[in-house]
């Protein structure tokens, strides 16, 4: 490997094409285990916020399985639906609840307690309530988690390159690289997904500067 | 079905269990060098993380430092080490080097991160009641700051400890030995108990250490934080 | 929903509502031996739990400033809180113009409420104009009547909107959220307002300020109030009406502040107004209720403006050492010479009556 050079940039050249197609299949099968594990998360924090003798068995349960080193638990579902989308997703969206969830409770149990005396007092039906006044409230905490989420996802999309080459968004390249001991494929797969990493955490910082205007807001001179 | 009774005649398996490809020689060198890559992130980054603490000098490397832990993939960091470490040693840069050198810089955030907290957290009246009484800086830091500080520091190498495991497990598609090994070799030979009797001692390995450490993590808290000595 | 023209208050003063969905004007506010009880399922009265109450009946005029005073635990915010049903009563009635609250269905009821806490419970995510605006917005008034009126109410409570309808209430101070507070309140022209130490907050200096601001709107609107708080010189500079509550939430008193003060009911009431309940009673009455003899000129006494409280005047004869003081009318003329004694007199006359709207 000595003898080559560090980038061939006529294979990159040559290959922006698929390139292009393992960004967009990195984006989608983050997407998927993202949307589906914050449904699940969503159900589990609402349980874990009714029923508060619950929450420390959900946070138990999904730190136990973020804690499983993913190779294993991706090569586990191999065996169980191969080479599949499937395979790969079970294991991303399980990951995800860790992050998710204790986000969430958290995000509810910050609005302030007057709010809700006051907003009960003023006349909202409880459902007005939870949708006018603690929704929009729990929402920074909630964006801190989807944040973790997407970034932590992005990386582990990496990884399921070893269910086969149909998968793997850019980690395709980075374990095709290695194997053919092609190092412009290495840097491919490997910048490109740590870029992403970094663009989707930026993105998400400033959806969440978006969506709750009031944080930013400055102390007015007097 | 056939899953179970595979994996546990692999895992039953005396041959398993002997010799330089055995269960018990993947498992040391998995330790092994999780060890080391630990040790080597801590010495570098407890005392960094200490010293930002206290002064509050270059906090900017905390979190900054957080947020590219967070957004880097062990994946990628271990392949793009490869090229690099191929041109120190053609060997064991294709196998050893690039997980080890991931290794320890994927523990180092976690261990500087929470070093940092742990110390920042402290309450400042503590210490400048500390300063009043004519503390040194560096007994407030070991006399003070430091047990207060010792949970969070524990959880920061706990996380570490965690991501060192994990990432040794990686490797082992790069080349790298430990108990990996095994779900590589059972993927290769489409051996679904080498596979899966790979993945129950990952696992279990994984599970232990995240329990031992929250074991120690509780022994390190001083009674007087404690909720627990509460009457 | 009735529509209803433009309506008047009980001091002739227009609440300003044209084609209203809530009922404007002031209501008149009764309890009927109103019991709360906690635990002990039989419906018999546990007394001495904390916010518990006991068989409350009292009555409140329309238009009038009723204060729940009491020791803490003496239940005046549960009894708040059963007005707008937030908490339900163990037994008897509330009664809003006559009709038991019970019988409303509860969300409407706290619409047609204003409703003020001492954390004021601004919501943080939304603007000052938008919180102000909270009630008109659920009963679906339009965005421009919703803006109209919410502008009107920041000038009422003397916070220029311009600068405040688009700031968010992390940007305000302590006094300018309890304004913007009574404001939200206001904002739906609610017969009852219910207000729970709403001035507790802030230091007391500001507090001064936001209590004699509240009173000059409460003589433009005119609004039945039932207000709570555990400061008993409060009570009696805000109250018309004062309802005493001892532990166990029964009602030691009921009667306008100079009767509590000149005559309390029983041991408890009298240690709860202070020792100095006379001074406080001067603080009820003004130079202009003194007679006084007329004199003849008299340099270097001081002189007291018609409003004047006897209170203020009796400190500064104390401190001045002279043989009096002059009272002076409304165009600055001396009226007669005020004394010591003659201040004293004044305590001796019968209690004077509650504050007039005019």
């Amino acid at each position: 490997m000595s003898s080559e050079p560090l980038v061939r940039w006529d294979w990159l050249a040559a290959h922006l094409g698929p390139i292009a197609g393992r960004i967009e299949q990195h984006l989608y099968l983050t997407l998927i285990a993202v949307s589906v594990g914050f449904a699940i998360s969503f159900l589990l924090a609402t349980v874990a916020i009714r029923r508060r003798r619950l929450y420390p068995l959900i946070v138990v349960v999904t730190t136990g399985v973020y804690t499983i080193p993913s190779f294993a638990l991706f090569a586990a579902l191999i065996v169980f639906s191969g080479p599949s989308v499937l395979s790969a997703e079970v294991p991303l969206i399980m990951y995800t609840l860790v992050l998710f969830v204790p986000n969430i409770v958290a995000g509810f149990d910050a609005v302030p307690w007057d709010v809700l005396d006051s907003a009960d007092g003023m006349g909202y039906t409880p459902g007005q309530r939870w949708w006018h006044v603690e929704l929009p409230l729990a929402i920074p905490l909630v964006v801190a988690g989807l944040r973790l989420a997407t970034v932590s996802t992005i990386g582990l999309v990496t990884i399921t390159s070893i269910l086969g080459d149909s998968l793997g968004g850019l980690g395709y390249y980075i374990l095709d690289g290695y194997h053919r001991t092609f190092t412009t494929e290495i840097l491919v797969g490997g910048l490109l997904s740590i870029g992403l990493a970094v663009l989707a955490d930026l993105g998400l910082v400033l959806l969440q500067r978006v969506l709750t205007p009031w944080t930013t807001a400055r102390e007015a001179v007097r | 079905m056939d899953l179970v009774t595979a994996t546990a005649q692999w895992l039953a398996d005396p041959a398993q269990w002997q010799g330089p490809n055995g269960i018990p020689a993947r498992l040391l060198e998995h330790l092994e060098l999780s060890g080391v890559s630990l040790v080597i992130a801590a010495l570098v980054a407890i005392p960094l993380g200490l010293w930002i603490g206290h002064t509050g000098r270059l906090s900017w490397l905390t979190v900054s430092s957080a947020n590219a832990w967070r957004a880097l993939p062990s994946f990628a960091v271990i392949g793009l080490l490869v090229p690099f470490t191929t041109r120190i040693d053609p060997t064991l840069g294709f196998t050893l080097y690039p997980t080890v050198v991931a290794m320890i810089v994927l523990a180092g955030p976690p261990i500087l991160v929470n070093s940092y907290e742990g110390i920042a957290g402290v309450d400042r009246d503590l210490v400048d009641a500390a300063r009043g009484m004519g503390m040194r800086e560096r007994q407030i830091l070991v006399g003070l700051e430091v047990p207060i500080a010792l949970p969070v520091i524990a959880t920061g190498i706990r996380l570490a400890a965690v991501q060192v495991i994990a990432t040794a497990t990686l490797g082992a598609i790069f080349g790298f030995g430990g108990l990996g090994r095994f779900i590589v070799l059972g993927d290769a030979n489409q051996d679904n108990g080498e596979l899966f009797g790979g993945v129950v001692l990952v696992a279990a390995l994984a599970l232990i250490t995240f329990g031992l450490f929250v074991l120690l993590e509780r022994r390190l808290v001083s009674p007087g934080l404690s909720s627990r000595t509460a009457s | 929903m009735e529509a209803a023209p433009l309506t008047t208050g009980p001091a002739g003063v227009e609440t300003g509502t044209t084609r209203s969905e809530v009922r404007s004007g002031a209501a008149s506010l009764e309890f009927r031996g109103v019991s709360k009880t906690y635990g002990s399922g039989s419906g018999a009265v546990v007394v001495g739990t904390p916010g518990a109450v006991n068989d409350l009946s009292f009555q409140v005029p329309a238009g009038a400033i009723c204060v729940l005073v009491g020791p803490s635990g003496c239940g005046k915010t549960t009894t708040l809180k059963m007005v707008n049903r937030l908490i339900e009563p163990s037994a008897g009635q509330i009664l809003l113009d006559g009709v038991d609250v019970q019988t409303e269905d509860v969300t409407a009821l706290r619409r047609r409420i204003g409703y003020v806490i001492q954390q004021v419970g601004l919501f943080p995510h939304l603007t000052v104009g938008r919180n102000v605006a909270v009630v008109p917005a659920l009963v679906g008034w339009s965005k421009a009547r919703q803006r109209a009126r919410s502008d009107e109410l920041l000038s009422l409570v003397g916070l220029e909107p311009e600068r405040y309808r688009n700031r968010y209430p992390a940007q305000l101070s302590g006094g300018e959220r309890q304004r913007v507070g009574v404001a939200r309140a206001l904002a739906a022209d609610p017969p009852l307002m219910l207000m729970d130490e709403p001035f507790a907050a802030v230091d007391p200096i500001a507090r001064e300020g936001l209590q004699d601001e509240f009173l000059r709107l409460q003589k433009e609107l005119a609004k039945t109030i039932l207000f709570v708080t555990h400061d008993v010189d409060e009570a009696i500079k805000m109250g018309d009406l004062i309802a005493v509550l001892a532990e166990g939430g029964r009602l030691a008193q009921f009667g306008p502040p100079d009767e509590i003060l000149s005559h309390p009911a029983s041991d408890f009431v009298a240690r709860f107004v202070g020792e100095d309940r006379g001074l406080k009673r001067l603080s009820l009455r003004t130079v202009a209720d003194l007679k006084v003899e007329p004199i003849g000129p008299a340099d270097g006494l001081p002189t007291f403006t018609p409003a004047t409280k006897l209170r203020d005047a009796l400190s500064i004869l104390l401190v001045a050492d002279t043989r009096g003081g002059i009272a002076l009318d409304e165009a600055g003329r001396p009226r007669g010479l005020v004394t010591v004694d003659n201040i004293a007199s004044a305590l001796a006359d019968e209690p004077a009556n509650p504050r007039t709207r005019e």
